[in-house]
């Protein structure tokens, strides 16, 4: 085996933030030695998603992890899912980072006087080591083939995350960490019960050789693993009946930390959901309605909290509970297109909460605070503000010809194609919701940018152009979204038909024929396994 | 392929089963110490789960140590088991940390309440009388009413300039105040 091959790349997304964040957590007094290495470990692993991106289109890409093979030691797999996950995740986290520099930053400004208009100034040393770390988490999340992998990925994560939430401590933060640690924890818990329980009833914990084992688990026990994993994951991904924490814990955070949870931990959720439903647990009538009803609600009932909100971080934060249904219509449909639809609707979804959250920062920024009672005119006083947030709001409701829009379509035309009353109400549910969501949004809009401005808000304050620059450049990178729907969806699209098929994925781990990895100790491994 | 006998002890089986049930009776505590003492438990209880789904115990997991060939113990069980002890632990240090904190700044380690949604419910058991129920009989209160009692400390600690103690802006308080003495 030559060196350098392209499976090379697969664990790149993984190790960087790791190793970088070891090195910015020694180098913590020398913040700009941090900021560059943050920097460059960042782009470079998103550069690495990337190259993973075109070069999984041919088929999945497997590395086996100190090259023991795949049943015995854990594998990454980077299949097309994957990739379009790391690459859209990968932009996203470099933007939020940019900007939090920016933040931290500020061009000809002492800093007293920005903490005492943002009130929270990022402690730089703690945040660049969690801030790779979570990058790294959410990396392995997306890439693991294997479900223990995935569950420490998923725990490197969220411990990362609750550091990230309840920085400086404040009162408020860590009111608002207490309740997202604690059901995180729930979550994880609850993960690791249905690993244990998997495990007792298959004997592995490889994702390729579930998907070949589970089918001939009984039926009943499978339903009840598949519902204890999605239990898991809707937690995480706060589909309604366990949403009431995430509006409850993430509008306290910094804005660039909002930001990231909102663009990137519930997706992680939504992608798990993906991943089970397509390659474990393919086919189950039952379930699939149950997550329809659950889409219908969470569209529903998460939309109507951000109507009733007067600040714009809880009002985005019930938004985007709202927009997670759209997903699980997407994975509830369990059709090639419909799947597609999901998976697009994922990677609209994260460039443009992400987009909102940052340029909430800058309102918050500019006009001192985030409640929409105490802002207005801020269209007259920063224009360019205001075309930061127009544009991303109206692609959140999905206003053609913006990717939501293509999104919502996708979803539309396959609901519409299932036929089934769920289906259409599911349909009937989303339009509603979109017309709801432009309502909230506009009503954001006419109190903050729009008014007469009120007299606390001073009129001429710069705003920090490393805070504006990123925020525009995700902004933009919503709106290549919508340049490069037609290859996306289309990307989209395959991915969701290799997902739903899966046989290319289990091929890509077991290149020797099914039960059987590459190496030489398989059969004693196979049969140490705990087989019922 | 040789199966290990795996038919669970009774007695790991009960175990997990109270470290599960007292778990979820301390994680819906308020104070975050007694949240804490639930996670554990429940912590060790799934890895007693793991432990059970790896089967029962053998000869020492070594290849080529046993060559008689009894049944090897599963390693990758405990390796799970060990995994997850760590992150336990280090979750732990972590609620540690934010329960001695929340005892810094309040004197006591109780997950409060959101005070922003607490505003949002108290602006509509403003706005809106909501339907009464058994329990306003007696009280007085409307189910939005009572759910706008607040459970906080952070609303005492910052100073809402533009509010009253009670937390709601001042041009809806004129209004509760007509409200409670129609009541009257």
């Amino acid at each position: 085996m030559t060196l350098w091959t392209v499976e090379t790349l697969v664990p790149l997304p993984v190790m960087l933030p790791l190793f970088a964040a070891g090195l910015t957590l020694a180098l913590h007094r020398f913040a700009n030695v941090q900021r560059i290495i943050s920097v460059a470990a960042l782009a470079a692993s998103t550069a690495a998603s990337v190259a993973l991106m075109f070069a999984a289109d041919s088929g999945p890409l497997v590395v086996d992890v100190g090259d023991w093979a795949a049943p015995v030691g854990i594998d990454l797999v980077a299949d097309r899912l994957s990739a379009v996950m790391l690459t859209v995740s990968g932009v996203m986290l470099l933007c939020v980072l940019l900007y939090s520099l920016g933040q931290g930053v500020p061009e000809g400004e002492d800093e007293d006087a920005v903490q005492s208009r943002v009130g929270d100034r990022i402690p730089v040393a703690i945040f660049h080591p969690t801030y790779l770390v979570l990058a790294a988490g959410v990396a392995n999340a997306f890439l693991s083939g294997d479900l223990f992998n995935l569950y420490v990925g998923f725990e490197i994560m969220l411990a990362a995350s609750s550091v990230l939430l309840t920085l400086g401590g404040t009162a408020e933060r860590i009111r608002a960490g207490s309740v997202y640690v604690i059901v995180t924890l729930l979550s994880s818990l609850l993960f690791l019960t249905a690993i244990a329980l998997i495990y007792a009833a298959t004997g592995t914990v490889n994702l390729a050789q579930l998907s070949l084992r589970l089918p001939d688990v009984d039926p009943t026990v499978q339903l009840a693993l598949q519902l204890l994993l999605l239990l898991a994951f809707g937690i995480k991904a706060a589909v309604f009946p366990l949403s009431a924490w995430l509006p409850d814990s993430y509008p306290t955070a910094p804005a660039p930390v909002t930001a990231v949870f909102a663009g990137l931990l519930t997706k992680v959720g939504v992608y798990l959901m993906l991943r089970m439903q397509t390659l474990l647990f393919p086919h189950n009538d039952l379930v699939d309605q149950i997550l329809m009803v659950v889409a219908l609600l969470t569209m529903l009932i998460g939309i109507l909290g951000a109507v009733a909100q007067s600040d714009v971080k809880r009002l985005l934060s019930f938004t985007l509970v709202s927009h997670i249904g759209f997903m699980v219509f997407g994975i509830a449909l369990a059709s090639e297109a419909g799947t597609a639809a999901a998976i697009f609707y994922v990677v609209h979804h994260i460039s443009v909460q992400t987009a909102l959250f940052l340029v909430v920062g800058l309102v918050e920024y500019r006009g001192g605070s985030t409640s929409l009672d105490r802002l207005g005119g801020l269209a007259k006083l920063a224009p360019g503000l205001a075309v930061l947030f127009f544009v991303p709001a109206l692609n959140l409701a999905g206003i053609p010809p913006l990717s939501g829009f293509l999104g919502k379509v996708g979803l539309l035309t396959e609901g519409v194609r299932d036929g089934s009353g769920l289906a259409w109400a599911l349909v009937v549910g989303s339009v509603a919701t979109s017309l709801l969501t432009l309502y909230a949004i506009v009503k954001a809009w006419n109190k903050a940018f729009w008014q007469a401005p009120p007299p606390e808000i001073e009129p001429h304050v710069p705003l920090p152009r490393g805070m504006v620059l990123p925020a525009g450049a995700l902004v933009g990178f919503g709106l290549l979204l919508t340049v490069v729907a037609g290859p996306l969806y289309g990307y989209a699209e395959r991915a969701a038909e290799a997902s739903m098929d899966g046989r290319s994925y289990v091929e890509a781990v077991f290149p020797d024929g099914a039960e059987r990895g590459r190496g030489e100790s398989v059969e004693v491994a196979v049969e140490g396994g705990g087989h019922g | 392929m040789t199966v290990l006998e795996n038919t669970p002890s009774a007695v790991l089986v009960l175990a997990i089963g109270v470290l599960f049930a007292t778990g979820v009776y301390l994680l819906l505590e308020r104070p975050l110490t007694r949240v804490l003492l639930g996670f554990i438990l429940i912590g060790n209880g799934v890895n007693l789960l793991i432990l059970v789904a790896g089967g029962r115990a053998g000869s020492s997991p070594i290849v080529g140590n046993d060559p008689a060939g009894e049944p090897m113990s599963d390693p990758l069980a405990q390796a799970m088991v060990l995994t997850s002890i760590v992150i336990t632990l280090a979750l732990t240090a972590f609620i540690l940390a934010m329960a001695y904190r929340s005892w810094q700044l309040h004197g006591h380690d109780e997950v409060a309440d959101d005070v922003e949604d607490r505003r949002v419910a108290r602006q509509a058991a403003v706005n809106a009388p909501a339907f009464e129920d058994a329990d306003a009989t007696e009280t007085g209160a409307s189910l939005d009413e009572e759910a706008a009692e607040v459970h906080d400390d952070v609303a005492d600690d910052d100073d809402h300039a533009d509010r009253n103690d009670d937390g709601i802006p001042d041009r809806l308080q004129g209004r509760r105040r007509e409200r409670k003495e129609d009541d009257r």
